[in-house]
This record gives C-alpha cells, structure tokens and sequence, in this order.
C-alpha cells in the first residue's frame, strides 16, 4: 500500500463503513454501534499511523492524491496533508470514536441514521481540511452542514427548529459569500494564467489588487468568522449546542468551530496577505473583544451547556488572535489551542451529556455537591475544568502561553514604533486568564461543591461513572496531560508549515528573518 | 549526581498519584507510609542536595530534563537549578513540609478525605519544589500557578461548607489577577533577554544594555504577580479568606512556603531589580503599608487563626521592604526564620483547636497555659520569636531588615524605618494579646468545651517542639552572609557603626514596649482593652471590617463585571442587537416574500405584461453593454 492510499483510506473508511451501516437490521442497534466504532477507531489508528510517518521540516504536502475531476473547470480530486491540517485531522479521528462511544446509552432513537449522519460528518469534516483544491474544500465545507443539521433536528432538544434555522441562516449567508468569492477566484485564474484552475498552491501565487482581495476576503471572513464563531457572529452557537444532543455538541465543539480558524490558516490570511494585514486591527480586535465577551457571558449563564458553549467563543478568540500575530509563537499558539479547545471542549460536553443522562437537568441551580455522591465524575469534571482554564502542563497552558507570547511579541516592535494598540489589545487578552477562572470555577462550585443537591440524588440512585464512561475520559485526558507536558513533538511537525504561512502573509517580516 | 533534583521534585509527585489513586482503597497506614515518608525522603535528597552543592563550594548544578517546546530560534526546557537560594528554600519546603505532613496524621485523623488531603499535600509539594528549583520562569510560572491549585483544592478541602468552597475559588481568581501581571511580565523580559532562563535574564539585565524603563516595567508586571501569591496590597484579601482550610495546610502553604513565593521571585530575578530602582521603591512602599496596615487589622481580629493570617501578611510585608531597599539576602533570611516561627505558631493554633473542638474564637479561650503546657511552651516561644526578643530567631531577621530600611544605600528611608518600627512595636502587641487572651488569664471557654480539653498526641507536639527549637536557633545562621556574593548586601549609607546598635537597643526596646502593652492591656480577659477601644469606636469597625477592602472589590469590580455581562453583553448585544437585528431580517424576509407572493396573482394579463417588460429590460441592457 502505497503512503498516499493511506490517507485515502483514512478519508474514505467512514463512507465504506456508511455503505456497510445500510446493510445492517435497524432493530440491531448494537450492531450498528458496533461497525461505527469499529470503523472510526480503524480510522484512528490510520491517523495515527499517519501523524508517525508524517515527516517535520519538510515543505509542501506530504500523502498526496491528485487526479482530475471536473477537466474543464481545472478542478481536481487532491488532498494531502501538511503541518497546517495534521493535527485537526489527526484531532477528528480522535474524537470520532469517543463521540460514538459518548452515545452508546444517550441515541436510543434512529439508531442507524444517527451513526450514518456521525460517518458522514467525519467524511466531511476530514475531506474540509485535507481538500488542496478550492472546488472541492467548497464542496466539503458545504455538505458537512446538512449532517449537523439532521443530527440538530432529529435527536436535538426542544426548540431544536429555532436551532437549525438559526445555524443554517448564519452558516448559508457565510456560504453564499464564500462561493462568490471562490468563483471570483476562478475566473482570475483563468484570465492571468489562460487555464482553469482551483488548486489553492496556485491561488496563492495570484496577483490580485488590493481592492480585490479586500472584496475577496470579507467574502471568505464572514463565513469563517460565523464558523469559528467571532463575536459578534457567534449567537448560534449557544442555541445550536443547547438544542444538540451530546454527540453534535462534542462534533461542533471538537472539530466544526475549527473549520473556521483553519479556513483563515490555509485560505483566507495567505491567499490575500494585503487585505489581511489590512484587516489585522479588527480581527485583532474582534479575537480580544471574543475572549473578554464570551467569558463575561459564561459568567451569566444558569444552563450549563451555554457556559461551555460561550466559553468556546472565548476559547477561539484566543485562537484568532494567535492567528494574527503573523509569527511563529502566536500561530503555532494557535493550533495547539485549536486541538486543546476540541479535546477540552468536547470532554465537558461529554461531561454535562453524562449528568443529563443521570438527572435530566442542565440547569446549574439544580446541581450542588456532586463531589461527594460522584468522586470518579468530579475528578474528571476537576481535570478538563483546569485544561480550560490554561492551568500549566495542561493542554490548555501550551496554547493559551504561546498564542499570549507570540501576541506579546508581534505587538511590542509596533509598541516601540508608536502605536500602543495592539500591545493594549494583547495585554487586555492576558485578562481572559482571570476571567475564565471565574466562570468555570463558579461553574465548578455551584455544580461538585457546596451542599449535596441534585434532582435524583436523594434516592441514592445516582450511579458514578461507568467503565465505557472512564475510559472515553481518560483518553481525552491523556491527551490533554501529553500536549501540555510534551507539545514538542506537535510544534516540530507543524513549524515548516507555520513558517510557509508566515511567508505568505508577511513576506517582509519573513525576509528579514524575524519568526 | 545527575537527577538528584528530578528525583526531589518527582518524589512528593509520586506520593500524590500513590495516595490519589489508590490511597482510598489501600487504607491509613498506607496513606501514612507514602503520604509523609515521601516528604522526610524529600528533605533527604534535599540535604544530600545541598551536601553535593556545598562541596562544589555553591557553584550552581544545572539538571536539564526535557525540552517543552521549541518554537523557531527560541528553546523551551524544563531544566532545575540549584544554587544556595534555591537550595534554602528547597530546604525550607521539605523540612518544615515535612514535619507538617508528620503533624498532619494526627490533626487529619479520621477525617473522610484523608488519603486525599494528604494526596493534595503532596501535590503541593511537588509545584513548590518546582517553583524552587526551575531554572527558567516558565518552569517556576508552572510551579507558581501549581502550588495555587493546591492552595484551592486545599482551602475548599471541606467542599461541602459552600463558604468554604468560596473561599478557595477567591484565592484563586485573586492569585489570577497577579498572574496575569506575571505573565506580561514574563513576556516584556523574554522580549528583551531572548530566554526565560533566570540566571540568564539576569546577565542580560546587569548587562545594562536593556533600557531603565523595561526593567521598571518588567520589575512592577513580575510584583504585581508577587503581590498575588505574597498576599500583599492590593491583593492581600484571600489570605484570611484561605484560613477555611485544615490548619496545617494554613501553617505549610499560607505561611511558610507557598506566600512566600513572591519573595523568592524578586529575590531570584535580583538582577532585574537592580536595574530598576522605580520599581525596588514600589516594593519598599507596599511592603512597609502591608506590613503596618496588616499589623493593626491583627490587633482586632478575633478568630485566631485569622490574626495569624494578617500576621503573616504583615510579615511577608517586612520581607518585601527589605527587597525594596536591596537586601535581598535579608528577605530571605527573615522568610527562614518566619517559617519556623509561623509554621509553629499556626500548629500551635491547629493544637489549641484541636484541644477545643473546633473552638476559634479568643473571646472563648483563655487560661490554657496549664492544661496543654506543651502547646503553651511552643506557642510562646514563638510568639517571642515573632515579636522579635533576643535571642530567638525573628530578632534577628527583623532587625536586620529595620536596619537596612534605614541605612540602604540602595532606597533606605526614614520613613521606611520608622513605619517598620511602629510595626514592630504592633507586631508584640498582637502577638503578645493573642497569647494572652488564649493561654493566660481566666478560662472564658464553654463549660462543654472545656470539660474535653486535652493536649494533642505525641506526632503533634514532637513537631511544635522541633519548630520551636529552631525559632529559637534559626537566627544564629549568618544567612544573609552566606548568600553573599549571589545576592549582594547594599551599601550602609552611615559611616557610623554605632548605629546600628542604637537601632539594635531601639528595636529590643519596642517589642518589650510591646510584651508590656498588652500584658497590661489584655490581664482580665481584655477589659482594659476593650474600654480603650470604647473610645476609639469608629476606628475599631474599621480595623474590625478590614478597612472595607473586600466590600471595595465587590463594588467596584465584581458586581460591575457582573452587570456589564449581565445588561450590556446578554441583554442589550447577544439578545436585542444581535439576535434582534437577525429576528428582523428574518420578519423582512417574510414580509418581502409576501410582498412578492402577491405578484403571483394568477391573472395572465398581469404576466403578459410582466413577460413584456422582462424582454424589454433584457433588450436595454444587451443594446447597452454588449
């Protein structure tokens, strides 16, 4: 087997196992989880095996396919990996198999759509980030929308209509920009170079004007800002993740927001460097504004999946404002935190999936004390709570210290130039350490600490963790420990891929050997 | 030998993964076993450390473990670094962390959390281990912010008292705010020295090539992170929140070791310092006002443990006036012998408690002395050695820090010394009322109470013994001496060396003032007292409240977060600008579709016409444009 049908299995294994689920008796559910798990965790050890072979420091893509797809547009079937999408596809594969696993007693309606959605989402989601042609990222990046909308409106709570329709007018305005955009795209292409083509290492060699990729940038930033969410695009998000069942809201928190950071990392910042330093200060300023506004807003929810779902907002915006930061610290900053926030995120609502499952409540005044009935569910809920508040060797800290570190650093030659803005803006950023300890340890208190209280608790009914549930845990918790405590094998395989970003997007700075 | 230091640092982690993981099922000898002889191993390896360092005659062993992150031209390692400051504190932290741990078995017993306090203990161990001996900021940052989870977990150990559980969540959003100064100062040195490496930051510093106003700069942001975990103004208020945790935890982490982090900081980072004079004088002023305005919240206080809290913080006061005026070296030593003073002072309190049954009060004491003599002997040891009589070990120290206030070359002030030396005066007084009103004088205790009153088991009062032995002996080590030439003593600014014996005779003279003072104040249960404070009512309620500071933060800061998120971010932008604005284009939608609905009228001559005017347009604008 050659290396690169390894990634082509890898993105289409969850398609093969699709088909497999079709054969599959409905009243076997069993069955059905069975295969998914099977097939996702096949997956994994694909991914992982990938992520070894992956080789650092070295420049352009590594498992490439390409062949024609549609001739007379130029577009082609070409997906590989590099240091920008290694770790968010090696990040999706991880999650795939706790996210079934997460679902094993909670999906007990549709059982076969259900996983058949989760498959299909995986497909998307990987083919998102793996896609080297414009053409077909467009296409993933529009049909991974129509599994999460299912898995919203079919298993998702009560006003899980207003949810979807919300996520599917935000995302469809974002979407119809975008497209523009990418066929605006196309037709420079073949005008400057007289053949059709949508690969995205040929859109970065265009020549546009400064006005152009202006136009051409607030088309793709307004789809990715929605996707990642940036304040204040971001009200979709509390909505869609109350009203989706614990698996969607661990796919959305864990690996869809990220689409949005990544599609600013591989498309938007590189493919127009003038517009982007342009748009620096507001995206600059809307990252902060995101840190400081989504940790205010934790502070003031009662249900415990808005607390996690706008502690996202303020977890991204750490992740665009590393983005910005055009250097090496800042950006590489911003994967990692981008990996973190999926693990992170994505165990707490795994987390809260688990008490809802146990008392049926996400209201924060119903809870109280847990400590004591449920020591196993507490450490946990105690060992993500630190990741997400950047406690030191978790997860959290590498990405949070060096997104800060590189912010810092881009800001202070600015400082010494005169303009005390972003240097103001970087240093308000660091204050998103305080706030968020106030929110999630208010969330901790009220919710383990205090006296005991909690909807089924007085029956002595409440059951600690279960095995599956530890084990799905303690996976993302290693994961958490081993980016925290030994990022360096990451930052290596990502750096020759960060330092091509900078390129693109400052060649001067780049030129002078400033990182 | 290589991995000495590791081995140290790794041993008290291994006691908290042991007792965390299966300290529970394995049960109290077992929790015992590793719980408190992983520490005594500690202090150990800490001594052979320290044994290995002397024979190189102090020249730093540098252990270089692993590489964090390597990010373009910038190295990242988790490297330890032992030199004779960092071999003191690590000396301080498994010593008195360990007899703590030993006092602990007995305090703790029977306690449900057992294996986990001692788990929790131990993981504090292990950050303040790495807090002493990581070479760079980033590994002490680690260790800095570690020691605070202990803190928290520690604090709010009884989860179950929600003010509890409050309490450990206020120190740590408090230590937050310091951190958060940390951290940019860590970034503005890392962006002038290139390396977050200690000894190599302050190269580059006393180089001088780094401009005065990044140092000064630098020097506050890293206070600012001292005054968090150092307790000191404005961020002093969770130390005696933090007094809701078991005892010996307020003797090890809010006492001894933890606080006094911030001192170790700028001790270490000296070189840094020097090169900031602006921001060594901040250090001096806010250490003296802790240290005085501590001391007069401590003459009211009547929780005993709380009047130990401000009394450290009144401490830690003196050991940052003595950073602030160069006397680095002089910090230091008064943060080893208050570590023995305080930590028996705070174990004399968990014993006086203990002995009670959970009694705090003062009010509700008195006349202890003969019933737990061993508690009483220890306790007044300590107290003479905090109020500075000699020859015990806070004379020492404390003298040496009044003196340099004065004579410093380097920002010695008037002043300075004379509000350190009204300080001192108050610290006996406290000191003196507290044990006056607790062991002396007539039992004021519940008749309940008393009728259980006994002296703690052998593990307990063996410890006090120790810790009193040496806050009688600590202050015969030359310290200051010995950390010469790592950090230099300034220059006396009097070419008299008469004076400082004067100061010597001065300040012997204040702490009897002192004794006195509240001998005569606190004798019938404090009558005398009281009737003074009669007088001076208003000042007693503010002394009382604490100066108001905790109601100030939650005006001016707490609840004002809290309505902006509330009103400004939920209300008025995420519901009634965006949503809003989202919910209006949605109706528009509506609107216009209905509008357009109408069009499709059903009449043909209405669509006639419409075709007709389609094809026209279309004509227009292909005549126009193409």
């Amino acid at each position: 087997m050659s290396e690169a049908s390894a990634l082509n299995l890898l993105l289409f294994l969850p398609v093969i196992g699709g088909a497999l689920l079709l054969l599959l008796p409905e009243r076997r559910p069993d069955l059905v989880r069975g295969l998914s798990m099977l097939v996702l965790s096949a997956q994994l050890v694909i991914a992982a095996w990938l992520y070894l072979q992956f080789e650092a420091g070295v420049s352009g893509l590594q498992f490439e396919t390409r062949i024609p797809w549609i001739a007379a547009w130029g577009v082609h079937y070409h997906i590989g990996l590099d240091g920008l999408n290694l770790l968010l596809v090696l990040l999706t594969a991880f999650l795939g198999p706790l996210v079934v696993a997460g679902a094993f007693t909670s999906i007990t309606k549709d059982v076969k759509l259900f996983h058949g959605m989760v498959l299909f989402l995986q497909f998307t989601m990987l083919g998102t980030f793996l896609a080297q042609d414009l053409f077909l990222f467009y296409v993933f990046w529009e049909a991974m929308l129509i599994p999460m909308f299912l898995i919203i409106g079919i298993w998702g709570g009560e006003r899980r209509i207003y949810a979807t329709l919300k996520f599917f007018l935000y995302t469809a305005f974002g979407s119809i920009l975008m497209l523009a955009a990418v066929v605006y795209l196309a037709f420079t292409v073949l005008s400057q170079d007289g053949t059709p083509s949508f690969a995205i290492a040929d859109l970065y060699l265009l020549e546009l004007s400064v006005p152009v990729q202006v136009l051409l940038l607030t088309g793709f930033a307004l789809s990715f800002a929605i996707k990642v969410p940036m304040v204040p695009l971001h009200t979709w998000l509390p909505d869609a993740h109350v009203e989706a069942p614990t698996a969607g809201s661990v796919i959305l928190a864990g690996v869809l927001l990220k689409m949005g950071t990544y599609g600013f990392l591989k498309l938007g910042f590189p493919l127009f460097p003038d517009a982007a330093q342009l748009a620096t200060p507001l995206i600059m300023t809307l990252a902060v504004v995101s840190i400081l506004y989504g940790a205010g807003l934790a502070l003031v929810q009662d249900d415990i999946k808005k607390i996690i779902a706008y502690s996202s907002v303020s977890h991204l915006g750490y992740v665009m404002l590393g983005l910005v930061s055009y250097n090496l610290l800042g950006v590489q900053g911003a994967i990692i935190q981008m990996v973190s926030h999926g693990l992170v995120a994505g165990g707490l609502f795994l987390m809260v999936g688990m008490i809802y499952e146990r008392c049926h409540s996400r209201d924060l005044g119903a809870y109280g004390g847990l400590a004591k009935v449920l020591p196993v569910y507490s450490v946990f809920f105690m060992l993500l709570t630190l990741a997400a508040i950047g406690l030191p060797t978790t997860s959290g800290f590498t990405g949070e210290f060096l997104v800060l570190l590189g912010a810092f650093h881009a800001a202070w030659p600015l400082y010494e130039q005169g303009l005390t803005y972003p240097l103001a803006l970087a240093s308000a950023a660091v204050l998103g350490i305080v706030l968020g300890a106030l929110y999630m340890l208010r969330l901790v208190r009220r919710l383990l600490f205090g006296g005991l209280q909690a909807p089924e608790a007085q029956g002595g009914t409440l059951r600690d963790l279960s095995l599956r549930e530890m084990g799905i845990l303690a996976a993302l918790v290693a994961a958490i420990f081993y980016i925290g405590l030994f990022p360096n094998d990451f930052l290596q395989k990502t750096e020759q891929a960060v330092i091509e970003y900078q390129e693109r997007v400052l060649p001067e700075r780049a030129a002078e050997g400033v990182r | 030998m290589d991995g000495m230091l590791t081995l140290l640092v790794l041993l008290p982690l291994a006691g908290f993964l042991l007792n965390g993981l299966l300290g529970r099922r394995l049960g109290t000898g077992f929790v015992n076993v590793v719980g408190v002889g992983l520490p005594f191993l500690a202090f150990g390896v800490a001594l052979w450390a320290w044994r290995t360092l002397e024979a190189g005659d102090g020249a730093p062993i540098v252990e270089t473990v692993f590489t964090w992150a390597v990010v373009g031209e910038y190295s990242f390692e988790v490297a330890f670094y032992l030199d004779r400051l960092s071999a003191v504190m690590a000396l301080i932290v498994t010593g008195v962390g360990a007899l703590i741990h030993l006092y602990s078995i007995g305090y703790m017993k029977g306690d449900e959390g057992y294996a986990r306090y001692f788990a929790y203990l131990n993981l504090f161990l292990f950050f303040m281990l790495l807090l002493v001996l990581g070479r760079s900021l980033l590994v002490l940052f680690v260790g800095w912010e570690g020691v605070g989870l202990a803190s928290y977990l520690l604090i709010g150990f009884w989860f179950q008292d929600a003010a509890k559980a409050r309490a450990g969540r206020k120190a740590f959003i408090t230590n937050r705010v310091g951190d958060a100064g940390f951290l940019l100062g860590m970034f503005l040195v890392f962006t002038f020295a290139g390396t977050l490496e200690m000894d190599r930051i302050n190269e580059a510093f006393a180089a001088g090539l780094i401009p005065v106003g990044v140092a000064t700069a630098a020097g506050i942001l890293l206070f600012i992170g001292a005054t968090g975990k150092s307790a000191q103004i404005p961020l002093h208020v969770w130390l005696p929140d933090a007094m809701a945790g078991p005892t010996p935890v307020s003797a090890l982490i809010h006492a001894a070791t933890m606080v006094t982090a911030g001192v170790y900081l700028v001790a270490r980072l000296s070189g840094v310092y020097l090169e900031a004079p602006a921001a060594s004088t901040l250090i001096a002023v806010i250490g003296v006002l802790t240290a005085f305005l501590a001391a007069t919240i401590a003459l009211v206080q009547t929780d005993i443990k709380k009047v130990l809290a401000y009394s450290t913080i009144s401490q830690l006061g003196f050991m940052f006036l003595a950073l602030g005026v160069g006397a680095y070296g002089v910090a230091v030593f008064h943060l080893f012998t208050h570590a023995f003073f305080k930590a028996a002072l705070f174990l004399g309190a968990g014993s006086v408690i203990h002995a009670l049954n959970g009694e705090q009060d003062i009010r509700r004491m008195g006349g202890l002395a003969r019933r737990i003599p061993w508690t009483f002997g220890t306790f007044a040891i300590a107290t003479a050695a905090i109020a500075g009589l000699p020859p015990l070990a806070g004379f020492f120290s404390k003298d040496e820090i009044l003196w340099f206030a004065i004579a410093s070359g380097e920002g010695g002030a008037l002043w300075l010394w004379a509000l350190g030396s009204l300080t001192a005066l108050l610290t006996a007084l406290y000191m003196f009322r507290l044990l006056w009103l607790v062991f002396l004088g007539h039992s004021r205790m519940e008749p309940e109470t008393e009728r259980h009153v006994h002296e703690s088991p052998v593990t307990m009062t063996s410890v006090l013994v120790v810790l009193a032995a040496f806050s009688v002996i600590a202050g015969w080590f030359a310290l200051p001496q010995y950390l010469e030439p790592l950090l230099a003593l300034p220059e006396v600014r009097f070419a008299w060396g008469g004076w400082h014996l004067l100061q010597v005779i001065f300040a012997v003279l204040l702490a009897l003032l002192g004794l006195a003072g509240a001998a005569w104040l606190y004798r019938d249960g404090g009558r005398p007292a009281d009737e003074l404070w009669q007088r001076f009512r208003r000042l007693h309620r503010v002394l009382a409240g604490k100066y108001f500071v905790d109601e100030f933060y939650d005006r001016a800061l707490q609840r004002p977060w809290r309505w902006v998120s509330d009103r400004v971010f939920l209300r008025l932008g995420d519901r009634l600008l965006i949503d809003g604005s989202l919910h209006g284009l949605a109706a528009l939608a509506r609107w216009s579709a209905a509008a357009f609905a109408r069009v499709q009228s059903g009449s043909l001559h209405w669509y006639a016409w419409m075709t007709l005017f389609g094809l026209v347009a279309v004509l227009i604008w292909v005549w126009r444009y193409v």
